[in-house]
């Protein structure tokens, strides 16, 4: 408004980003209305990539709803299994053997590695870094990757988990390739850092953009590295320990501002915490059995179930209500993505054209799960 | 040796005198006018497709991946695959587009990048045309992409184009200021606008050893100047796509990416003429320390490139109006003093009393943002 008064006539213009634009990280949309390079307003429209994933839930039978959790954040395969199976285990009240316990944190844990790699990379990306850090972040990746296909023949889509347990034992050499990786990655997240923690440009780019205060970002239920950036301490494997987290000795890393760099900075901690987690389970894991037996027609009794766990963007939960028959009556995934995503116009607004990817990139949004 | 060391001045001067047995003078002379602006542009397409080469395979390597090697020895004739994929894409005009402006601006693009050519002494001799406004000249010329660029960006009818366009406006003026603020220091020092007279007044010393925050300042705003990383804005892909030239394809897309990589070239050869010495240096010959030099500084815009992330419009002018220009003036003002100071002391005071002025002045900025820093650390603590 302070340019009227100098007697210029201006307009504000509306950009359409997307649906297919470099950084909407998917089939996203915003429609951003600019006042020169200024955000004055930001609507986001999502859905492009809507494919019914709830109702097919309900045709398919409980087992044949894994693999399709494995599609909804494609980059977290392990823990949306997990997520799922869970749940599904709450409802039938099935008892886990200890082994498949650990096996599930190690490639949990692997899972959130992967993902906030390469949320930093993306985020790099849409700061305008050419690839650098994003290919370095992939480089290591394929390591885990790699270890991910020993266990479950698969790299992405893992399909690994199964009620009561996991798909196959891990193979003799899994353990071995696995304490390399751990040995390796601290070396891998401490150049990442002497790259970008302490440049300048990141810092100038990242530091007091897209603050979330701790109020606003409850009131939004934001959940997962978004809500502890801005320092809220809670973390559902603490707050609501599921599994056998109690067991394992970690932190929980917080910002204290809630901007981009926060952001950062809290993945590159849980990057740490992970590797403290898989220390102790490489330590801790027992032999023995790693799947229950269950009935080949599995019928899990009448009732409703909500379980939630911390995934590596936030809070995953799958809400299944069971009529007793094989397929459940209801089935409902609460995305962190999705509701992350809502608070990205109150983020967005009075900042400038290259700060809204950059925002973007650091909620860290994976549309396969935005648009179910 | 001597030979090697004049052979294209030699060449030429055998071809003049060959072509003068049977031809008038003027008529010898509009051949061999005609046969170094034909060789520039020669020699200039064959840099690019090197360069083009050069920065993808430098690139991989700096992404840890091998870059292209699919076609031809280490890949290096991936430009002509390229270019015939350039040359064989449909052109497209949109149908909003303002036509002529829009067809016209690619061609004009690239037309100051091969005039600035014209001054660039590449070797003992080796220049198209010797002006005695040499630097001047590059710095009218070269301003003339901006208005090419802001056509293409308007002519497109695009929001992102034009978005492209205007912040091309903004960075291109504002970093042309200490551009030629920082350069004004070695004019100072030879007295002369002439690119041959600067490079033959570095014959004991490279003006970077005189000029070296000069240097460093005429280095930043060139690397803004031709919209490379981090100071690419205008393209920035993340935000806008691809900027000013999100609606061309084919060839006329070719031709901006073709100035481009020609801009970014020629301010790598005028940072080796102005700071580096130019063609001087000893056992190679002129032509290839100067090829050695440019791609020295090449080298170092693709380093530049591929480490560090983008800056925000409003920070990229604060730098140019708030940092690189008050930072030229300094200099500009301190180099006249010390020149003043040790005028008839001979060369080495000259360089001992430039170095500890630059000294003092990069010890002044870093205090003084230390001392901002801190001031801002201890009001947060205070609030």
């Amino acid at each position: 408004m302070q340019r009227m008064e100098t007697g210029l006539r201006t307009e504000t213009i509306t950009v359409n980003m997307g649906p297919q634009h470099p950084s909407t990280h998917g089939v996203f949309r915003m429609i951003v209305t600019l006042d020169g390079e200024t955000i004055v307003d930001l609507e986001p429209v999502m859905g492009y990539l809507h494919r019914c994933q709830e109702k097919i839930g309900e045709r398919n039978t409980y087992l044949q709803n894994i693999p399709y959790t494995d599609r909804l954040d494609y980059i977290c395969s392990m823990s949306n299994n997990m997520a799922y199976v869970m749940a599904v285990e709450k409802l039938a009240q099935i008892e886990v053997p200890e082994r498949a316990e650990y096996i599930r944190i190690i490639m949990v844990e692997l899972t959130r590695i992967v993902n906030h790699m390469l949320a930093i990379g993306a985020l790099l990306n849409d700061l305008g870094c050419f690839f650098t850090p994003m290919l370095y972040g992939l480089r290591e990746r394929e390591r885990i990757l790699d270890l991910f296909e020993m266990a479950s023949g698969s790299r992405m889509m893992c399909n690994y988990m199964r009620f009561g347990g996991v798909r196959y034992d891990l193979p003799p050499s899994f353990m071995a390739e696995l304490k390399s990786v751990v040995a390796a990655l601290p070396a891998f997240i401490d150049e990442f850092e002497r790259l970008l923690t302490e440049n300048e440009i990141v810092l100038v780019r990242c530091r007091g953009v897209g603050v979330l205060p701790p109020e606003k970002a409850i009131a939004y239920s934001c959940t997962g590295p978004l809500l502890r950036a801005s320092g809220v301490d809670y973390d559902i494997r603490k707050v609501d320990s599921y599994s056998i987290y109690e067991r394992f000795d970690f932190d929980v890393p917080l910002g204290r501002n809630g901007d981009v760099y926060d952001r950062y900075l809290v993945r590159i901690g849980e990057m740490r915490q992970s590797l403290r987690i898989l220390e102790q389970a490489i330590e801790g894991i027992p032999e023995g059995e790693i799947s229950v037996k269950l009935p080949r027609v599995f019928k899990p009794p009448e009732g409703d179930v909500y379980h939630r766990i911390e995934s590596p963007k936030g809070e995953l939960g799958f809400y299944l209500v069971s009529d007793g028959s094989t397929n459940p009556y209801r089935y409902k995934i609460r995305s962190p993505t999705f509701i992350n995503l809502t608070v990205l116009p109150e983020l967005c607004k009075g900042h400038k054209v290259a700060d809204v990817v950059a925002i973007l990139g650091s909620i860290d949004i994976v549309l396969g799960e935005v648009d179910r | 040796m001597a030979f090697l060391n004049d052979l294209f001045v030699n060449l030429s001067k055998w071809l003049s005198s060959f072509l003068a047995q049977f031809l008038p003078t003027w008529a010898v002379e509009l051949i061999m006018m005609l046969l170094t602006i034909v060789s520039l542009i020669i020699f200039v397409l064959v840099t690019i497709m090197f360069i083009n080469w050069l920065e993808r395979k430098t690139v991989g390597r700096f992404q840890d991946r091998y870059g292209p090697n699919r076609v031809g020895p280490l890949g290096i004739l991936q430009f002509v695959a390229d270019a015939i994929k350039m040359f064989t894409k449909e052109d497209i005009t949109p149908a909003n587009a303002d036509r002529a402006i829009f067809n016209l601006a690619p061609v004009i693009v690239v037309v100051p990048t091969f005039l600035v050519l014209a001054v660039l002494p590449f070797g003992r001799g080796m220049v198209a045309a010797d002006l005695n406004i040499g630097f001047l000249y590059i710095v009218a010329v070269s301003s003339l992409t901006t208005i090419a660029i802001l056509l293409a960006g308007w002519g497109s009818r695009n929001k992102y184009s034009l978005l492209g366009g205007m912040r091309v406006v903004a960075q291109m003026i504002s970093y042309e200021v200490p551009m030629v603020l920082s350069a004004l220091g070695v004019i100072m020092l030879t007295g002369s606008l002439s690119l041959v007279s600067i490079v033959e007044g570095q014959s004991r010393v490279p003006f970077i050893l005189l000029q070296p925050l000069g240097f460093l300042i005429y280095f930043i705003s060139a690397v803004a100047e031709v919209n490379r990383a981090p100071f690419d804005l205008p393209e920035a892909e993340s935000e806008i796509i691809a900027g000013y030239h999100t609606e061309y394809s084919g060839m006329k897309y070719a031709m901006f990416l073709l100035a481009e990589y020609i801009n970014a070239f020629i301010v790598s050869s005028i940072a080796a003429t102005l700071f580096l010495g130019g063609w001087q240096g000893p056992l190679l010959p002129p032509y290839l320390w100067f090829i050695l030099k440019a791609y020295g500084i090449y080298f170092l815009l693709m380093w530049l490139r591929f480490t560090l992330p983008r800056l925000r419009i409003d920070q990229l002018m604060g730098l140019a109006w708030k940092f690189l220009v008050p930072l030229a003036l300094v200099n500009l003002l301190v180099m006249g003093l010390v020149m003043t100071l040790t005028q008839g002391r001979g060369l080495i005071t000259l360089v001992l009393a430039s170095l500890v002025a630059n000294g003092l002045i990069v010890a002044a900025v870093v205090t003084i943002y230390g001392f901002a820093k801190w001031r801002r650390k201890t009001m947060r603590v205070a609030t």
